[in-house]
């Protein structure tokens, strides 16, 4: 698969010396959901920024289909940006003609109008809408010009969970359009919903870099069986598996499930509390930098 | 020039529906005119301006002066003629006439407020001298067509509204779009930053004649108001002093994102050029440093030329310096801008 947008050894320095973006390094192959994450401040929207054209890198290149971004670059890509306002007073639909007129190709407004479920709103104005019917119109904005690159920035933070699910079933049929789509967002369901590749950014470097299952298989390659226990009387630990007790929990990280509660009872452990469960993204997370994803 | 168009629009719709700011923009002049049209002032504070005609007096002549010079709030003005300075009282630029000559004689203009309250600290210094006199024997009025007062309030009232309106509609209304994204929206497709401030110019500039046009129309049908020129001058002058206001907004609003920074220095703009460029009161006679300074401002050169056309019938041609020095700070403020502007 070829890559639609190459990022080399990008960075970014503000005056002061705030270093936010610290060589940065990843390509994204045509077609796929890739997946910024990281926690807040960790260099995610100033990178997609560099590359949107919206702020200067101070250092390193970003090629666009093999070629350095020039003139024509926002006439091909879709961005919605983190938070913007919409004018106010202004209705959805006019939203649209007002950005279309922007383009040299668009989309039919029909067509954006039904792929973003937004048939029924289009005589609203946009002050009056929700935060997912206005993320939305965003994304709708994002799409006018029927861009083979979307950029799409924390598209549902402050959304309920009915509205980020409605917003991720969007994305999906974006994504069987055929179109790249680039996502940054600290929602690591979201990322697992939606990411066919991911990078996890932190303190403005890459950290992990590869599919959701990958990453994860590659640092924790088992299943963790957690058990409630006695603190001051813990378990003798006479078995192979990694094993940490926090408090009155023990968590055991296995490669064979039936092997290790057959240990447990042999050790006359009691098995009441006993849950069986896989390791997360945001497991990796909190493994890899130490910080939880939504600080 | 679709772009230019399509933003020219959204922006007219936004402004259309904003029912509350709409209404404002078309009541407050109006109310302004009316109040001050029907209502006299009783702001004691007011500054009254007396024009007194300079000749030679008589030692009784000369007290009569001395007691109306000791009146408070009254400017006193000479003038050499009593026809330049009943000239002057005709265009409100001062309150009353006096002159010394063989008797006391006065002239007001009979609609003018501060005209009554003129005539009446003049009337009170002569009852101490001539307690038994009846000075009303005195007393002239303008005669032929006389400029009321509110005639005189007019233009200045229209082009406080225009200044407010530009440079709040534009310079304000830009800083918001760009504290709150609507302009890193913007940057991020390929409308390009010309296009994009040509079209708030446009709208605002249509706006400000429509709203100007129907505040007039209102004024019309409730106070009545003198035109003595032509109505195309008079819009040429609204046009091109509306377009040096925005483009000042414009300037304010280049590169700031805040709003209380953009706010006060819109306002540190806005309430000096309302006091001194004869929105309220004619700066006849005042400082010359002060009235040179108020020559800054594109604002006194338009109210200028409203009333020149409105209540002198002055035509285009006689105000072409004042369309210039418009023009001149339109241009100036606008490259600037354009220079210096940012999205974000």
């Amino acid at each position: 698969m070829s890559s639609i947008l190459e990022v080399k050894n990008l960075e970014k320095m503000y005056s002061g010396n705030v270093h936010a973006v610290r060589g940065v390094d990843f390509e994204v192959p045509e077609g796929v959901c890739f997946g910024l994450l990281g926690p807040n401040g960790a260099g995610k929207s100033t990178t997609i920024e560099m590359i949107e054209g919206i702020i200067d890198s101070t250092k390193g290149e970003i090629l666009y289909k093999g070629k350095p971004i020039g003139k024509r670059f926002r006439e091909q890509v879709g961005i919605q940006f983190q938070s913007t306002a919409l004018q106010d007073f202004i209705k959805v639909e006019e939203t649209i003609d007002l950005f279309s007129s922007f383009y040299e190709k668009t989309m039919p407004k029909e067509e954006i109008l039904r792929l973003c479920s937004l048939g029924d709103l289009r005589d609203r104005e946009t002050k009056k809408l929700s935060g997912g019917q206005r993320q939305r119109v965003l994304l709708a904005l994002a799409l006018i010009n029927d861009p083979e690159l979307i950029f799409l920035d924390e598209p549902t933070t402050g959304l309920d969970p009915a509205a980020r699910r409605n917003f991720w079933e969007l994305v999906e049929s974006i994504k069987a359009k055929g179109k790249t789509i680039v996502l940054t967002t600290h929602y690591m369901d979201e990322a697992h919903a939606l990411c066919d590749d991911i990078a996890i950014m932190d303190e403005g470097k890459i950290i992990a870099r590869g599919t959701p299952e990958e990453l994860v298989r590659a640092r924790f390659p088992g299943i963790w069986i957690d058990l409630k226990i006695d603190p001051k009387n813990p378990p003798t630990n006479n078995w192979r598996w990694e094993t940490r007790i926090t408090g009155d929990n023990m968590r055991v990280l296995t490669d064979n499930t039936e092997e290790t509660i057959q240990k447990f009872m042999d050790n006359k452990i009691g098995l009441e509390s006993l849950k069986v469960s896989t390791a997360t993204l945001e497991d990796l997370f909190i493994d890899l930098t130490g910080k939880d994803l939504r600080t | 020039m679709k772009r230019i168009w399509t933003v020219f629009k959204a922006r007219n719709l936004e402004f259309i529906r904003d029912k509350s700011s709409l209404g404002w923009a078309f009541l407050f002049p109006l109310l302004v005119v009316i109040g001050f049209g029907y209502m006299f002032s009783e702001d004691d504070k007011a500054m009254y301006k007396v024009a007194e005609i300079s000749s030679e007096q008589s030692v009784n002549q000369a007290m009569d002066q001395d007691l109306f010079h000791k009146k408070r709030f009254i400017e006193f003005i000479e003038y050499e003629s009593v026809d330049e300075a009943l000239k002057k009282l005709s265009l409100h630029k001062v309150d009353m006439v006096v002159s010394y000559a063989d008797r006391p004689t006065y002239w007001i203009s009979e609609t003018s407020p501060k005209s009554y309250v003129a005539e009446q600290i003049f009337l009170s210094s002569q009852r101490d001298l001539r307690p038994d006199e009846n000075m009303e024997l005195y007393r002239k009025t303008l005669k032929g067509q006389e400029v009321r007062y509110v005639d005189w309030l007019m233009g200045g009232i229209l082009g406080m509204n225009i200044m407010f309106s530009a440079l709040f509609g534009v310079g304000y209304v830009i800083v918001r779009y760009r504290k709150n994204g609507v302009l890193k929206r913007l940057k991020a497709t390929p409308l390009r930053p010309w296009e994009f401030l040509s079209a708030q110019i446009m709208s605002r500039l249509v706006l400000n004649i429509i709203v100007t046009a129907i505040v007039l129309i209102g004024c019309k049908f409730t106070v009545g108001y003198l035109m003595l020129g032509s109505y195309f001058d008079l819009f040429a002058v609204i046009s091109v002093g509306t377009m040096s206001l925005i483009s000042m907004g414009l300037l304010v609003a280049a590169r700031f994102q805040s709003e209380e920074l953009a706010g006060g220095l819109l306002n540190m703009l806005s309430w000096p050029m309302m006091f001194l460029s004869g929105v309220w009161f004619s700066l006849e006679g005042a400082n010359e440093y002060v009235v040179k300074f108020a020559k800054i401002f594109p604002l006194t050169h338009m109210i200028d030329g409203m009333r020149q056309i409105m209540t002198e019938g002055v035509g285009l041609s006689q105000l072409l310096p004042q369309m210039i020095y418009m023009a001149a700070a339109a241009v100036v403020c606008l490259a600037l801008s354009s220079v210096i502007f940012k999205w974000e």
